[in-house]
């Protein structure tokens, strides 16, 4: 009764979790265009596009894909031969044991009549099953605690998701194990089973499964006489046989019950093995039920993804559908780690430590910007800074066991963003040439372009106004702000002191010479900075749109007929003026 | 001769040709590369905003290429730049040095100075050398002339960098002149070819592109020649959206030096990615001869 209860709950749970998830996928999205396509119009393209690629040579893509990609996991075979191992570990003992044992009511005794869990094949599969699961987990366990991979992070869902299958798998064994030894299942079944014995018959069939099948009795002990086996023998064949094989082949409960073998009486009065079945039933119902909500759920999305991006066309694709295959893909994420493992800026994290740096973990905080989970500025900004800090390489797509489109989902979300009006600073700099290679297609009207470089730049003018628009009167604070000491990052950058101001730097500089009247665009001119920054004219320095507009091309250095370390010098500029942005933006954050 | 090759970040998604290329060329000329599979961002896009990003990501590279104890092969003039700092920097600077490989340690590895970074020209100048390939060239160019752009960072800051004269260099125009191309002279060949600011400052970017154009077309050029990622990203694929936006007057196709060289060697303009340029440089073929009618 409590476990049909407790089996019923959980499917039902499971199935709404599944609806909800499922609808996520058609009432968010990601890019700017999607926000205006309604739900019914993105379910309808769905369909649409199902229908499409079934009638389509496309069939014979998605076949390739569910067998190599799927079934065989070719792409991760092709990365890492442990992780496929592990995986596969997992998903075939897990699948198989779902099947055969979980199922076996349903799928198993439907194709063999003379189905019993205690008899060959069956009796030994299953602990093979189980065997492989536990070994995937060992694995995996191994792989995450004890190999640390740079930059492999392991998150409480990656945690929940190995301790579910351990208990499932670790209460399975024991609840075996205690079963064989157990001397009230005994008498059970010898009730249940044997026809009109007498006592002498019951006595060495009792003692035959003592010896044999490992029953632990508190009145029958060995050794035993042959005598009394020949008789147990026959009379195991009689009433046993058609239903048990060896308990030697389940293997791990026999082992269990070869461990456990002096404590089993003990055991067996605590009703050991009903407690163990409470827990190998509640396990799998609570991995039942919060499958949806869990990492476990990519068991659906995962394959899904991986078929679905196997037809898509770039450019080609309805945006209604983009946008739920972009919310699929959050889905279908299962938080593996090879991406971050494998990112050219990974490294990055080791100095900025910013999470959303790694592929990996930006997933889990688009989820939370997609759902309108409440996010303060900050938390924004490194979301932003994360999605900006990225060369556009590709390589976290290409390496996506998954296929997830990642790549997309980036430039998706870091133009939505825009509208949270936080500034990122990354933007002014040479990871925006991708950004301007597709500006075309991420703004066609041109609208918001050239919003983040503006903000940017606005954070970081110490008035919010470039030095070229400032009034005259504005006061500009000769201060020294300790900064001096700071510009110091190489040994470069002390060349400063050196210049004795003969313009040479600015005459060589080809944006000076881009301009009819330079001051007007650029605020001050590269002497004029070095000038500045000896003293301590920090204001105007970073008011100027010099810092900014400087392409690194050392021509200003090559020329100083002093050896100031110009470009190099402009450079560390750069970086204070950031760092104080990013202070002042801290700071506000505070009051 | 054996090299790890470092790709640009750039190649993959918007430069292929310029993987397929360099690899062709190289193979044709005995040179083995070697992928190392985790090699990451050079740091360079990111020294405006982060000193520390910058230095770490380059770092991380030297030490996996002394990993494999070979020397490291750049095809971009920003990496190259940068994997020099750097270089220098860890050479000069004991207490950045120890910082690096304190966090480096975590993934197993170490930068210990023992390897060079080199850039493509500099292999193919100072390793290989002009003879050899000349030695292999099976096509000439004639009436060709060539616009080569060095780039900022294979001659600046000439201290760092000591590829060629910082003021008058002439291998990259030896290495052009080796197809039987004709370098020409052109005012502003040494400046910059406007890349780092597109996307931040695009006018900017835009005027000097256009200037850089105008000067290298005066001069009666019927191709740039570039051999750095981030110039041929400039003047191939903005080149285009500044035609489109300022309209074609200052027009020139770019041609990378790997699929110059590699026509010259023989190497078929498919394997050289040819058709994958944004504005067309099939033309260039017309200029081919082979062998035989080049002698007579
Ligand atoms: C009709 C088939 C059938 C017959 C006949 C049968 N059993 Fe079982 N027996 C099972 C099944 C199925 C299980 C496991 C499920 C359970 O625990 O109820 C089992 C479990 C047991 C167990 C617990 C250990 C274990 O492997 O799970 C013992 C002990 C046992 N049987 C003894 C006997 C004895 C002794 C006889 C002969 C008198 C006998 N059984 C006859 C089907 C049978």
């Amino acid at each position: 009764m409590f476990f049909t209860v407790a089996l019923y709950t959980s499917l039902a749970i499971f199935s709404l979790g599944l609806i909800y998830k499922v609808s996520t996928w058609f009432r968010y999205s990601l890019g700017i265009e999607a926000k205006n396509i309604s739900t019914p119009a993105r379910l309808f393209a769905a369909l649409r596009g199902i229908i499409l690629t079934f009638f389509s040579p496309k069939l014979f893509t998605l076949l390739k894909v569910f067998v190599l990609d799927v079934l065989l996991q070719v792409k991760v075979l092709k990365q890492d031969f442990l992780k496929w191992a592990m995986h596969m570990c997992i998903y075939y003992g897990f699948l198989l044991l779902l099947l055969m044992h979980g199922l076996d009511k349903i799928v198993t005794s439907a194709l063999f009549p003379e189905y019993y869990s205690t008899v060959n094949p069956f009796l030994f599969l299953r602990d093979f099953f189980g065997v492989l699961v536990l070994l995937g987990v060992g694995i995996a366990v191994y792989r995450r605690f004890i190999l640390k991979v740079p930059r492999l992070r392991t998150s409480p869902m990656d945690l929940y998701a190995i301790i579910i299958l351990a208990v499932i798998m670790l209460s399975g064994f024991l609840l075996e194990g205690t079963k064989i030894t157990s001397y009230t299942k005994y008498q059970e079944m010898v009730e249940e089973y044997t026809v009109a014995a007498d006592e002498e018959e019951l006595r060495s069939l009792e003692a035959y499964w003592v010896a044999k099948f490992g029953v632990v009795s508190p009145e029958v002990k060995g050794p035993f006489d042959a005598d009394t086996l020949a008789a147990g023998k026959e009379a195991h064949e009689m009433s046993c046989l058609q239903c048990h094989s060896r308990p030697q082949w389940g293997f791990t409960g026999y082992t269990v019950a070869k461990v456990t073998k002096p404590v089993a009486p003990l055991l067996d009065r605590a009703k050991a093995s009903s407690i163990l079945l409470y827990i190998h039933f509640l396990a799998c119902f609570i991995g039942l039920a919060y499958l949806p909500f869990s990492k476990m759920f990519h068991i659906f999305t995962t394959p899904l993804s991986l078929l679905v991006n196997s037809v898509m066309e770039e450019g080609k694709s309805a945006p209604a559908n983009i946008a739920t295959i972009q919310m699929l893909e959050l889905d279908a994420c299962m938080h593996c780690g090879t991406c971050s493992v494998q990112c050219r800026v990974g490294v990055v994290f080791e100095t900025l430590r910013n999470l959303n740096i790694l592929p990996s973990e930006k997933i889990p905080s688009i989820k939370a910007l997609v759902t309108g989970k409440k996010l303060s500025a900050e938390e924004i900004r490194n979301i932003q800074e994360g999605l900006h800090l990225c060369t556009n390489c590709h390589r976290c797509t290409v390496v996506c066991p998954a296929g997830i489109n990642l790549q997309e989902l980036w430039l998706s979300v870091r133009e939505t963003l825009l509208e949270r009006h936080q500034p990122e600073f990354f933007v002014l700099s040479p990871l925006s040439l991708y950004r301007g290679l597709m500006q075309d297609s991420l703004d066609p009207d041109k609208d918001h372009y050239p919003d983040p470089i503006e903000l940017a730049l606005k954070n970081i003018y110490p008035n919010g106004i470039p030095l070229h628009m400032l009034d005259s009167d504005t006061p500009l604070v000769p201060s020294d702000n300790g900064l001096s000491g700071k510009v110091y990052q190489s040994a470069q950058a002390s060349t400063f002191s050196h210049c004795f101001r003969c313009v040479t730097c600015t005459n060589a500089c080809p944006v000076v010479r881009n301009y009819a009247k330079p001051s007007e665009a650029v605020g001050l001119l590269p002497h004029q900075i070095m000038h500045a920054a000896g003293m301590g004219l920090w204001d105007i320095v970073f008011s100027s749109r010099m810092l900014w507009d400087c392409l690194g091309c050392y021509q200003c250095q090559e020329h100083c007929p002093q050896g100031v370390c110009v470009a190099d010098i402009i450079y560390e500029l750069k970086n204070i003026a950031v760092t104080r942005a990013k202070e002042k933006l801290t700071k506000q954050a505070k009051t | 001769m054996k090299y790890t090759l470092l790709r640009c970040c750039t190649t993959p998604i918007v430069l292929q040709q310029y993987e397929w290329s360099t690899n062709a060329v190289l193979e044709k000329l005995g040179i083995g590369l070697v992928d190392v599979e985790e090699f990451g961002c050079c740091g360079y896009p990111l020294r405006n905003i982060n000193f520390k990003a910058y230095v770490i990501s380059s770092a991380r590279n030297l030490a996996l290429a002394d990993r494999e104890n070979l020397d490291l092969l750049t095809v971009c003039n920003c990496c190259y730049g940068t994997m020099r700092h750097i270089e220098q920097l860890l050479q000069d600077d004991e207490s950045i040095r120890k910082e690096v490989n304190d966090t480096l340690e975590k993934e197993g590895l170490r930068y210990e100075g023992d390897i060079r970074p080199k850039h493509l020209l500099q292999v193919l100048y100072d390793d290989i050398g002009i003879d050899a390939i000349r030695k292999q060239i099976v096509h000439t160019f004639k009436d060709l002339n060539i616009a080569t752009h060095y780039g900022c960072r294979i001659l600046r800051p000439s201290k760092l960098i000591k590829f060629d004269k910082p003021h008058s260099p002439s291998k990259f125009d030896e290495l052009v002149e080796v197809t039987g191309a004709r370098s020409v002279n052109w005012l502003k060949k040494h400046e910059c070819c406007g890349s780092p600011l597109w996307g931040v400052n695009e006018e900017l970017s835009l005027d000097l592109t256009e200037n850089k154009l105008k000067h290298a077309r005066k001069s009666g050029a019927d191709f740039l020649c570039v051999a750095c990622s981030y110039c041929q990203i400039q003047y191939d694929h903005v080149q285009k959206i500044l035609v489109s936006r300022r309209g074609p007057k200052h027009q020139l196709p770019s041609i990378l030096y790997p699929q110059l060289l590699g026509l010259s060697l023989g190497i078929d303009s498919e394997t050289l990615g040819l058709h994958m340029n944004q504005i067309s440089i099939n033309d260039i073929e017309l200029y081919l001869l082979d062998k035989a009618a080049s002698q007579d």
